[in-house]
Order: structure tokens, then C-alpha cells, then sequence
């Protein structure tokens, strides 16, 4: 008997205008729920946790850690360190043979009918070995062919590898660029190993622009969806970055990812080691913001491990080691990944309408400032987490204009230092600054209290509800709220 | 004459064993290992000895 690693309940619950029934996805006229993009840019994204932040809400990923080589030093890196505790790209706990990736998939398979995706993302560069890449590729793409594959790299060796890629329909690759101007790049990189050779310096910065952009350039013309990683490091590249932002749209980027530099000493980086600080939750934000007209930009990265394994934000990599996975039966059942996409596919229809309904009673005179409101959910884009199993939040901005998602926020985002219940507390308190509301399916007394002490109001009334209708109640009772009071204190006057 | 990885530093990436034009380093445990016989230091061959230049934890010295 196979156990489901991720209960399928989580987003079938409290289900309340039964999807299909009366809405069947053809009789509302629209099968590609929630997009504004091409159908044949659609079908590639639809399910993959990363390319779509509503399929975030659903899907699973796994990345497959069989690439430990890299060729170049980036400055916020050093794999040596590994905390299976941490999550950060470039980590792992173990290394792994085309052959041992493809049975941890097969295991993974058949405890996940979640699982949509694929990745290699190290804990190298994918392409810098790039033999042991293609060989798991392939051997993945006969095994499992309805499963997506996706590869993520620094650049450097990917123009050599396009045709490569797209011969095993790898659809999706991620470039982490952080600069297009060497003189910025100097202070990020430590060295590239290319064309038989160490460069160092400008020089170095400068190869691994052209080439960067270069397999960009390709791998656009070849069809495939590019995501550009950055990673923002204030004082070196946050200037730099709308720069960045406007070269990688103008070459056809699908998606661009800022993402918050993760800086500590213990990591044995030169950043950490400098005592450079990553941004703070604001300064992302305030970017983000910033790019708002610019290339669709990803808000929900968890910045995963190399050996990741779930939905994103939950990761299950230590449930997946290769002792627990060698004794794990294999059994694959395509069929169930196919029944479980159909019903997202009723699911995602369902909470579109919900959330269309939830919006439409967000506009009106009066308008009072934006709200920022956090979510505890595990899944299916609903409330339907207890605050006590949180890891991370789902943050949403709500005002008269509409609900938007602006990411999320953790409180344990790599070992924190701190013990006890009582410390992990603050750390939630400290991670939720700026946020008015708390929505959870529920809570303890303690800690509601703490977070009623912070100025944080907690919300239990939507359990299971969709996050779009419960955040739309808040605020359509937070703007009655202010009115009723600005009513008093007319009246008092 | 010949290069020597030092084990303890080693993390055992490969990347030396795929840049090796003689295929002098082969993994020997979890971390790798180049054989004196084979390794030429790349001399004729490049610049620089390939697995040095190309060692990302900088483990790799004279013999």
C-alpha cells in the first residue's frame, strides 16, 4: 500500500460550489483558468510550481541533486556547508548517480501524484558536468514522459548545450544573472573556469555576461521559457538590477526572480564571511514594486535546495534520502497524476471564480490605504493551515483596486540560532512586520496573544475558505470598520 | 612529476576528473584522486594544469 506523502484532503476540503458541477470548465468558456498568456505558453507553465505562481498552490517539484561541479565562484556560494535543516540553493545532503535520481523519482512518483516537474539545479551547475544532466534527462524523459523537466544554471557553458536541451524537450531553464555591466559583476564573482582557463576580475565577469546572454538569446529562439534568477545584494547589484530587469525582457525572458542574498557567517561565504547583510523583507518589496512595469516577475521562490522535494515551501527532501528511498517500493501510476491534474484543473476554475466573486466587492467610495494580510496555508491556495505547523506565510496586498499576491515570508529560513517555543514566536513576530492581519484555520491562545501584542489582528473565520474570499472579507470589514469610525468622530466633532 | 588532491578539503564535485585531459583522476571513496602515472601537469597541452584551474574548493597543489 502506497502512502500519500502530501494528503490529497489539503485542497479538497470545504469545496463549497462543488467544481464541475454547474461550472464544468467548458460551459465557462475558458479552460486556461487565471491566464493571460498565449494557450501554447499556458500549457507549459500551467502546472509547474515554479513558472506559475497558481500552480504553486498545487504542483510539487523535485529537484535531483547528480550535478556537484561548477565552474565558476560566486561570492554568495560555498557548498561545503550542509545543514539538512537549511534551505538555500547550492545545498544538498547527498550527490547522487543518473541512475540512483531516476529510482528517488520513481519513489517520489509514487507517493505524489503532485509531482509535475523535474530539476536539476545542482548542487553545481547543471551544465558545467554536463554528462551526468543529459544522461538523468534522458533516462527520465522514457521513464516518466508526462513529467516536466526543467534545469537551472549560471550561464557559462549554456550556449554550447541548447541543441542538447532542446532535443530532450527540456522546457524550462533558469539563468541566474545578476549583473549585465562587468564592473558590477567584478565584486559578485571570485573566478570562471572557461575555455581551459581561470579568469579572474572584470575579465571574468565580463565572459560570463556573454555567455549568459548569449544562451539566452537561443534558448528564446529555440522556444524554450527562460526564468532569470538575480540574486539582490544591496550595495553591489540593487541599483544595478532594473537594469538587469530591462536587458533580460528585451531578450525575451519569461519570467524574471529577484531574490534576497542569503548572507551568513557559518556558511563560509565571502559575503558572509565580509559580514554583508541580505535585504531585508522591505528593500525586496520595494523593488519588486519598482519592476512592477517590467518583465512578469516571480514573487514566490522558495530558493530551494538541490535535493528539494514538494510543494514548494514544504520541503520533504529528508522523508526522500537515498537509505529511506532504497527501500521504497516503486510501483508508478501515471494514472493517478493524470486524475489528480484533472482535478486541479476543476479546482483552479472553482478559485478563480471565487476569487472574481471576492474582488468584486473590493471597489467602492470609500477607500482606505492598503492592507497587508498573512496566510497559513499548505496547499490549494486556501486557509487550511494551524498556525502552530506554519513554516512560511503567504503574504497578499488587498485595497480597492484588488488582491495581490506580494510573497511570502518565513520564520525559520535557515537555521535561526534560536531554541524553544518561546523564541521561534518572535522570529513569526519579527517575519510578519507590516502585517496587519493573520489568517489561520487555527491558532493557539498564547500565541494569538503575542501576535494581538504586535499589532497583528487574528482571523480563524475562514477556515478552509479560499485565501481571495477570506482576505476580500477582511477587508471589506476593515474598510467598515474605519468608516464607522470616521462616522463617530464626525459626530463627536 | 605530478598534481595531488588533498582528501580532507576535497567535496568531490568531479569537476578536475571532467577537465583532465589525461584522465589521470578517478574517484577513490567520496573524494577524488589523480593518479602520479598518468598526470602530465598538462604540460604541451594548456596554460595552466587543468583540475588546479579548475578546482572549485582550490584543493589541488604540487606533488
Amino acid at each position: 500500500m502506497t502512502r500519500h506523502i502530501i494528503p490529497l484532503d489539503i485542497v479538497a476540503k470545504k469545496t463549497s460550489a462543488p467544481a464541475g458541477a454547474g461550472c464544468a470548465a467548458k460551459s465557462c468558456g475558458t479552460d486556461t483558468a487565471g491566464s493571460d498568456l498565449p494557450p501554447e505558453v499556458w500549457a507549459k507553465v500551467k502546472d509547474h510550481p515554479c513558472y506559475s505562481e497558481q500552480a504553486h498552490h498545487y504542483f510539487a517539484r523535485m529537484h535531483v541533486a547528480v550535478a556537484p561541479a561548477c565552474n565558476i565562484q560566486c561570492n554568495y556560494c560555498n557548498r561545503k556547508y550542509d545543514c539538512a535543516n537549511e534551505s538555500r540553493p547550492g545545498v544538498t545532503s547527498e550527490r547522487l548517480t543518473p541512475e540512483q535520481a531516476v529510482h528517488k523519482v520513481a519513489a517520489v512518483a509514487a507517493r505524489m501524484p503532485q509531482l509535475s516537474v523535474v530539476g536539476i539545479a545542482g548542487p553545481g551547475d547543471a551544465l558545467a558536468d554536463w554528462r551526468h544532466t543529459f544522461e538523468t534527462f534522458d533516462l527520465l524523459s522514457r521513464q516518466f514522459p508526462d513529467i516536466k523537466l526543467c534545469l537551472s544554471t549560471n550561464g557559462l557553458a549554456l550556449p554550447d548545450h541548447v541543441d542538447r536541451i532542446r532535443e530532450l524537450k527540456v522546457d524550462h531553464v533558469t539563468i541566474t544573472i545578476n549583473m549585465v555591466d562587468p564592473a558590477v559583476g567584478e565584486d559578485i564573482y571570485a573566478w570562471v573556469f572557461y575555455d581551459h582557463r581561470r579568469h579572474t576580475g572584470r575579465e571574468a565577469a565580463r565572459i560570463l555576461h556573454e555567455r549568459q546572454i548569449e544562451g539566452l538569446r537561443r534558448l528564446v529562439e529555440a522556444g524554450i521559457l527562460v526564468k532569470v534568477n538575480s540574486v539582490l545584494i544591496p550595495g553591489i547589484n540593487d541599483a544595478h538590477l532594473a537594469a538587469v530587469n530591462e536587458t533580460v525582457r528585451g531578450h525575451g525572458a519569461f519570467l524574471h526572480n529577484i531574490m534576497p542574498l542569503i548572507s551568513d557567517p557559518a556558511h563560509g561565504t565571502r559575503f558572509g564571511l565580509d559580514g554583508r547583510r541580505g535585504p531585508t523583507p522591505a528593500e525586496l518589496k520595494q523593488l519588486q514594486d519598482h519592476l512592477g512595469g517590467g518583465a512578469r516577475l516571480m514573487k514566490h521562490c522558495r530558493q530551494c535546495r538541490a535535493d528539494a522535494v514538494g510543494l514548494l515551501g514544504q520541503d520533504l527532501s529528508q522523508d526522500f534520502t537515498m537509505d529511506r528511498v532504497a527501500g521504497m517500493t516503486v510501483e508508478d501510476r501515471p494514472e493517478e497524476r493524470r486524475l489528480y491534474r484533472e482535478f486541479v484543473e476543476r479546482e483552479r476554475l472553482d478559485r478563480e471564480q471565487a476569487a472574481r466573486v471576492a474582488e468584486r466587492g473590493l471597489s467602492a467610495a470609500v477607500t482606505v490605504p492598503p492592507l497587508l494580510v498573512a496566510a497559513c496555508s499548505r496547499g490549494g491556495g486556501r486557509v487550511n493551515q494551524h498556525f502552530g505547523h506554519a513554516r512560511e506565510f503567504q503574504l497578499y496586498e488587498v485595497d480597492g483596486a484588488g488582491i495581490r499576491f506580494v510573497g511570502h515570508r518565513r520564520a525559520d529560513h535557515y537555521c535561526q540560532g534560536g531554541h524553544g517555543e518561546e523564541d521561534k514566536l518572535e522570529a513569526v513576530v519579527k517575519a510578519l512586520d507590516g502585517v496587519s492581519v493573520l489568517l489561520a484555520a487555527k491558532i493557539g491562545s498564547c500565541p494569538s496573544d503575542r501576535l494581538k501584542a504586535a499589532g497583528i489582528t487574528v482571523i480563524t473565520d475562514h477556515a478552509y475558505d479560499y485565501i481571495e474570499t477570506a482576505v476580500a472579507a477582511v477587508y471589506r470589514s476593515h474598510r467598515a470598520a474605519a468608516a464607522a469610525d470616521g462616522q463617530a468622530m464626525a459626530q463627536a466633532s | 612529476m605530478a598534481y595531488k588532491i588533498s582528501a580532507a578539503d576535497c567535496t568531490g564535485c568531479g569537476a578536475c576528473e571532467a577537465d583532465c585531459p589525461s584522465k589521470a583522476i578517478r574517484m577513490k571513496g567520496d573524494v577524488y584522486a589523480i593518479n602520479p602515472d598518468k598526470c602530465t601537469e598538462c604540460v604541451g597541452k594548456f596554460d595552466s594544469p587543468q583540475c588546479v584551474a579548475a578546482c572549485p574548493a582550490n584543493c589541488i597543489s604540487h606533488a
